[in-house]
């Protein structure tokens, strides 16, 4: 099966979803991502969706269970780049995104976990919720 | 005038080929970008839904023409074990499987008009339309 490569960039984990999701690569995804944060120490995750030009409720319900996992393992994920298109339906649609933060671009995603990093003590007022 | 094509659902990657289908059939009648995602996401959790709990399906796609008003028709043909309680499961956060419960009840949502008719013990017959 086809998987999605994550990079590792310092203390950051990188993953740029370029290729239509079936459900099984989503959650191989989901199971890579939770395995690298604990293997690498990893202290924040950036998931690039830039390409993504749908993301239904499965797709999306795996982006934001990835990005609470990621938490408990203790680094902060940023979801960049939804196009305003996918969106609009994701809220139509209904899909609970609490828990999930996300950024327009990688530059404002890398500048927010850069910032987490910087600002342990901030942790959950910086997310904006909890 | 009616343009058709069916995709037959059996595996997680097929409900992938549905979204391409569905997408390239709303690019060719002009969908605006925001419309064409939405039909395709909701193609994506009706095909999702035949796979799960019919264990697969047939989608059948119109191009509509009427007068000067086109459209595009999505049919989710299933036999499976049908739904009893039609209002229940188009409510919001109601499954009896895994998922969130926001298949049919968001797919609703995201297009024009919703037919669904459900025969328990035969299968299932929902029906999409999104007009330009």
């Amino acid at each position: 099966m086809e998987k999605i490569p994550i990079l590792k960039m310092g203390d950051f984990l990188l993953v740029t979803i370029q290729v239509d999701m079936h459900d099984q690569m989503a959650a191989a995804l989901q199971d890579d991502l939770t395995s690298k944060i604990a293997e690498l120490n990893a202290k924040g995750v950036l998931i690039d969706i830039s390409s993504l030009d749908i993301v239904d409720s499965f797709i999306g319900r795996m982006l934001a269970n990835t990005s609470t996992m990621a938490r408990v393992l203790g680094a902060a994920t940023v979801v960049v780049g939804m196009q305003p298109a996918v969106a609009i339906t994701l809220v139509e649609l209904g899909v609970n995104l609490s828990g999930m933060r996300t950024a327009l671009n990688v530059e404002r995603g890398m500048a927010m976990l850069r910032c987490d990093v910087d600002n342990p003590d901030l942790d959950g007022a910086a997310r904006g919720h909890d | 005038m009616v343009t058709t094509e069916t995709v037959s659902v059996a595996a997680a990657s097929d409900i992938v080929a549905v979204r391409h289908a569905v997408r390239r059939r709303a690019v060719e009648i002009r969908l605006s970008l925001v419309d064409q995602t939405k039909i395709v996401t909701a193609a994506s959790e009706l095909a999702r839904n035949m796979l799960v709990y019919a264990g697969g399906g047939k989608v059948t796609l119109e191009v509509l023409h009427e007068g000067v008003r086109q459209g595009l028709r999505a049919h989710f043909v299933d036999t499976g074990p049908g739904i009893s309680d039609l209002d229940l499961a188009l409510r919001d956060g109601f499954t009896t499987g895994h998922g969130m419960g926001l298949g049919l009840g968001g797919a609703k949502r995201l297009v024009n008009e919703f037919d669904i008719e459900s025969a328990p013990g035969i299968g299932n017959r929902v029906s999409i339309t999104r007009w330009k």
